[in-house]
C-alpha cells in the first residue's frame, strides 16, 4: 500500500485487515521484526509550507530527509537536532524520510544542547490505528494548547499512528565552526575534559569521544569561535596537548561520521546505543567487552559487540538504557531491542497503545 | 466560565474524608477549617473563586501517595498547585475537590554540575532553582515572569515559558525527569540524568498535561552555564509593519538573540507614565538582547544593528553600562504593573506566525474599537507569543464579561492565522471553552485518551482543559 495524501492513509488504515509494516525510507530498522502487509509513506511527500523569516518549516511525513536539508541550506537554515543517517550503520538502503526520522527520533551530537528531534518538532498530523486523522500542535514554536502529542508520536516508531505531516522549529547555520581535539585522551579523562568544556561558557555543541582522543565542537560566527577557541584550549590544557581543527568543511566531515558512527559502519557483531549519565560513562565502558565510542559527552555510548551478546544483561543493574539497535533477527527475537520498562509504566503504554490503535495493527511488537 | 456542580455526596462526606486524610498526613498538613480554605479559593485568574473541600500540603512523595490513595478511593477530586499564579485557573478548585498544594516539597535533593542537572523537590520555585547554582555560575533556563513565586511543578503542570525561550527553549525542553504520583497512589519514574528513554515519550506528554495525568513531585532539571555577559539594545519604529520585518530580518540573517520583545505604543505609554524609562515616543519598540563575550556581543549587536538601521528607526539606543542595560529593560519588565495602574486587566498569550504580526495586531487595534476596551501589546516576539493586555473594570457590571468576549476573539484570530490559543500560560479554565476553535473532536479524543489511561476516573483536575460537555460522560464516571 502506498497512499499519495492523508486521506487514502487513513482509508488504507480503516480498511486494513490485519498488522501493517509501517515504512518511510526502511533506513532505520531498528526493533522486533515486524510481519505483516507494508505501508508505504513515501507517496505522502513534499514541503507545504517554508517560512525562515519565523524560522518553521512543514512538511509531509514522507518527504526524503534530503530534500528537507536542501531547502533549508537554500536559505542558510538547518534542523538544529542533526538528524544522523543510519545506513551506513544499519547496513540499510534508500531514501531516509523525515516521517521516519521523527518516528525514531533520532537526533546527533548537537542533541546535547540544541535538543532532540522532539524538541524541535513542533506540530503533528497522523492517522491513528482506527484510521481518524488527528493533529496537534502546530506551526509556532510556543505552543501548550491541550497535552502535547507531538512529544508522544516522536520516537513512537509508527505503534501510535501514521504520521502524515510534520512541523519543526528550525534555526539558522552558523557562519563557522571548529573542533578543538584532545589526541589519544583516555575515556575516563576524556570524560571528564567534555564535562569541563560542557560547563564553560563557551557554547560547545558537541563532545564526541573514541580511541582517537576527545573531539568538541564550536560553532557560530568567525570571531566568535575563533575567541572561544583560545579560551577553550587554554581552560583544557591540565589534560594534555590540545589541537585545533579550523575550517567549516573539515569540521562538517568529521562531525558528520561522529553524527553517523561511521567507525563502527559495516563492522561484524551487533550494534548497541546505552544512554547513561555522563558522568557514568567510563565505569559501564570498562565492562563493555567490545569497541565503544561516545558522543554526548559521554551521555550516549555506542558499543559494537560480538553477535549474540545481551549488553542489557550484562550491564544490569544500569542506571540508564541499552537498546539493542543492529542484529540478525533471530537475535533481535530472542534479545528485547527495547528496554523492558518498569511496570506502571508498561501498562501506561500498553493502555496508551490500546487506545490509539484498538486492533493492534500499527507495527505490532517492534517495541516489544 | 462554568465549572461543573459540586457533587453532594462527596460534600456531605467531608467529616470522614477529612479523617481519612488526617489520618495518614502529619496534624498540619490536612486543612479543612473553612476560614483556612479560602486561602486556595482562587489562583492569579482571582475573577473565579471557591473554596475546595479541603486542602492538603504534604512534605514527601510518600505523603502525596497516601493523599491521593484516600482521594482515589473516595472518589474525591484532587485539584494540584503549585504557587497559585496561574493566568489561566488551573489551581481553581471546585467546592467537592481536594487542594493538593506542593509548597512544603521545596527542598533541592542532588547538584550535579559535571552533568549538568539539579533535581528537587517540585513546590520548590522557579528563581530558587537558579539561586541554588548560581553561585558556581549555572541557571535554570525557563524564566515564567512570575517566576519569584511560581514553583516548578506549577511550571511542569503548565510547560512554562519566559522571555528567552527563543534560545534556551521552554520547561519541557530543559525537564530531563520526574518523579510522579498517579492517581491512584502509584509512584512513577520518568526520565532521569541520563537523555532520550527509548519507549514511548511519557516526560513529553505529562509537561504540559496541566496537573491532569498525576503529581509530579520530584524534578530532574537541565542546568546551564551561564553565559559571559548579555546586553541589549533598543529600537524604536514609526510602525507595527516595520517592527515586525526588522524581527524577521534579524532572525533570518543567523543571528539567535536570547529575547526579543516587543512593546506597541499604548503600551510603551503607559509603561512611561508609570516607570519613567525613558523610552522614545514611537509607535513600536524593540528590546533585543544577545549574549556572549563583550566582543561577541559586539559582533553581534553589529550585525542587528546594521538590519535595524535599514528599517529607519525612530531611535536606536544602545547601553555602555549596567545600569543603561537595566533601563532599557526597566520598561519592559514593568509594563503589568503599568497597565494594572490603569485599570484591571486581563493578560492573553495567543501565539502567532510572526509572519503575520502586523496583521494581528491591526486587526486587535480595530476589535479595541469596536469593543470600546483599550489594550496594550507586549510579547516574545522572537516566536510569536503575544501578551495582549485588554484594560476593563472589574467594577463596572458587564466590563469583565465585554473582556472576556473581546479575549475571545483575539485567540480565536491567533488560530485563524495559523497559531494557538495559549503560548505559555495553560488552557485551564480561562480557554478551556476556545479548545474547539482549534481542535477538532478527533483532536481532542486523541488527547483525552491520554488522560484515560492515566486517570481512567478523571479526579485529576477534571473541569480543566477540554469544554466540560466533551468530557460530561468521562467525569460521571
Amino acid at each position: 500500500m502506498k497512499p499519495q495524501d492523508e486521506a487514502e492513509l487513513a482509508e488504507a488504515i480503516r480498511g486494513a485487515a490485519g498488522p501493517l509494516q509501517v515504512q518511510g525510507g526502511g533506513t532505520r530498522a531498528v526493533g522486533r521484526p515486524v510481519t505483516g502487509d507494508r505501508l508505504d509513506t513515501t507517496g505522502l511527500a513534499g514541503i507545504t509550507l517554508y517560512e525562515p523569516g519565523a524560522l518553521t518549516l512543514v512538511a509531509r511525513a514522507g518527504t526524503p530527509l534530503a530534500e528537507v536539508e536542501a531547502a533549508l541550506a537554500a536559505e542558510g537554515q538547518r534542523l538544529a537536532f542533526e538528524p544522523p543517517d543510519w545506513r551506513g550503520l544499519l547496513g540499510t538502503a534508500g531514501e531516509s524520510t523525515i516521517g521516519g526520522v521523527v518516528a525514531a527520533n533520532a537526533s546527533g551530537p548537537r542533541r546535547l544542547v540544541a535538543g532532540a528531534c522532539r524538541d524541535a518538532l513542533i506540530g503533528v498530523r497522523f492517522v491513528d490505528g482506527t484510521g481518524a486523522v488527528v493533529k496537534n500542535g502546530g506551526r509556532v514554536m510556543k505552543n501548550v494548547t491541550g497535552y502535547d502529542l507531538v512529544k508522544l508520536m516522536a520516537g513512537s516508531w509508527g505503534t501510535l499512528g501514521v504520521l502524515s505531516e510534520l512541523s519543526f522549529k528550525v534555526l539558522p547555520v552558523p557562519e563557522t565552526a571548529a573542533s578543538v581535539l584532545l589526541p589519544g585522551i583516555g575515556v575516563a579523562d576524556g570524560v571528564a575534559a567534555m564535562a569541563a568544556a560542557m560547563g564553560s561558557p563557551f557554547e560547545v555543541s558537541g563532545a564526541a569521544w573514541g580511541p582517537e582522543g576527545v573531539a568538541l565542537r564550536l560553532e557560530g560566527f568567525a570571531a566568535s569561535v575563533a575567541y572561544r577557541v583560545g579560551r577553550l584550549c587554554a581552560l583544557l590544557q591540565g589534560f594534555g596537548p590540545v589541537a585545533v581543527e579550523e575550517g567549516a568543511g573539515a569540521t562538517a566531515r568529521r562531525w558528520a561520521a561522529v553524527r553517523d558512527v561511521a567507525d563502527l559502519a559495516g563492522r561484524a557483531g551487533d550494534l548497541w546505543r546505552v544512554a547513561v549519565k555522563p558522568s557514568d560513562a567510563p565505569g559501564v565502558v570498562a565492562r563493555i567487552a567490545g569497541e565503544v565510542r561516545l558522543d554526548w559527552a559521554g551521555g550516549l555510548i555506542w558499543a559494537l559487540v560480538p553477535e549474540g551478546t545481551d549488553l542489557r544483561a550484562a550491564l544490569a543493574p544500569l542506571a540508564g538504557h541499552a537498546t539493542l539497535m543492529r542484529a540478525a533477527p533471530a537475535t533481535r527475537g530472542r534479545i528485547a531491542p527495547f528496554p523492558p520498562e518498569p511496570t506502571p509504566l508498561a501498562a501506561i503504554a500498553a493502555g496508551l497503545r490500546a487506545r490509539f490503535d484498538p486492533r493492534g495493527i500499527l507495527n505490532p511488537g517492534l517495541m516489544g | 466560565m462554568d465549572m461543573p456542580a459540586p457533587n453532594p455526596a462527596i460534600l456531605a462526606r467531608k467529616p470522614r474524608i477529612v479523617e481519612r486524610l488526617r489520618a495518614v498526613l502529619p496534624q498540619d498538613a490536612v486543612i479543612d477549617d473553612p476560614a483556612e480554605t479560602r486561602a486556595y479559593e482562587c489562583d492569579a485568574l482571582s475573577a473565579y473563586r471557591c473554596a475546595p473541600l479541603a486542602a492538603v500540603l504534604p512534605r514527601s512523595t510518600a505523603e502525596v501517595a497516601a493523599a491521593l490513595r484516600i482521594c482515589h478511593e473516595e472518589g474525591v477530586p484532587v485539584v494540584p498547585r503549585g504557587s497559585g499564579t496561574s493566568l489561566a485557573g488551573g489551581a481553581l478548585p471546585t467546592a467537592d475537590a481536594v487542594i493538593l498544594g506542593t509548597s512544603r516539597l521545596n527542598r533541592v535533593l542532588e547538584v550535579d554540575y559535571p552533568n549538568r542537572f539539579i533535581r528537587v523537590e517540585a513546590g520548590r520555585t522557579n528563581l530558587s532553582v537558579t539561586g541554588a547554582v548560581e553561585a558556581d555560575g549555572f541557571f535554570y533556563a525557563p524564566d515564567p515572569s512570575s517566576q519569584l513565586a511560581c514553583a516548578i511543578a506549577g511550571n511542569i503542570a503548565m510547560n512554562s515559558g519566559g522571555a528567552h525561550c527563543l534560545k534556551y527553549g521552554v520547561t519541557t525542553n530543559n525537564l530531563l525527569g520526574v518523579t510522579m504520583v498517579l492517581m491512584d497512589g502509584t509512584v512513577v519514574e520518568v526520565g532521569g540524568a541520563h537523555l532520550d528513554a527509548p519507549g514511548l515519550d511519557f516526560l513529553g506528554v505529562i509537561c504540559g498535561s496541566e496537573g491532569q495525568l498525576g503529581v509530579v513531585t520530584e524534578a530532574t532539571l537541565r542546568i546551564l552555564p551561564k553565559p559571559e555577559g548579555a546586553r541589549p539594545v533598543l529600537m524604536g519604529f514609526a510602525s507595527n509593519e516595520v517592527a515586525g520585518a526588522c524581527v524577521s530580518d534579524i532572525i533570518k540573517a543567523g543571528v539567535l538573540p536570547v529575547a526579543i520583545e516587543f512593546m506597541d505604543r499604548p503600551c510603551i505609554r503607559a509603561t512611561e507614565d508609570f516607570a519613567h524609562a525613558g523610552y522614545p515616543d514611537c509607535e513600536a519598540l524593540l528590546i533585543v538582547e544577545v549574549e556572549g563575550s563583550p566582543a561577541e556581543i559586539d559582533e553581534q549587536l553589529g550585525v542587528i544593528l546594521q538590519i535595524a538601521r535599514r528599517h529607519d528607526p525612530v531611535e536606536l539606543r544602545e547601553s555602555r553600562s549596567e545600569d543603561e542595560a537595566k533601563k532599557i529593560w526597566l520598561g519592559r519588565k514593568s509594563a503589568f504593573g503599568a497597565m494594572g495602574q490603569i485599570n484591571d486587566y486581563m493578560c492573553l498569550d495567543g501565539t502567532i506566525p510572526v509572519s503575520s504580526l502586523p496583521f494581528v495586531l491591526r486587526r486587535i487595534g480595530e476589535m479595541s474599537r469596536a469593543f470600546g476596551l483599550d489594550v496594550g501589546n507586549v510579547f516574545h516576539a522572537g516566536d510569536g507569543n503575544m501578551h495582549p493586555l485588554i484594560l476593563y473594570n472589574a467594577n463596572k457590571p458587564g466590563d469583565l464579561e465585554k473582556c472576556e468576549a473581546f479575549g475571545a476573539e483575539i485567540l480565536k484570530l491567533c488560530v485563524e492565522v495559523g497559531g494557538c490559543l495559549t503560548g505559555e500560560h495553560g488552557v485551564g479554565i480561562e480557554k478551556r471553552d476556545l479548545m474547539g476553535v482549534q481542535f477538532a473532536p478527533a483532536d481532542l479524543e486523541a488527547q483525552m485518551r491520554v488522560k484515560d489511561v492515566f486517570d481512567p476516573k478523571w479526579l485529576l483536575n477534571p473541569a480543566k482543559v477540554f469544554p466540560l460537555d466533551a468530557t460530561a460522560a468521562r467525569r460521571a464516571g
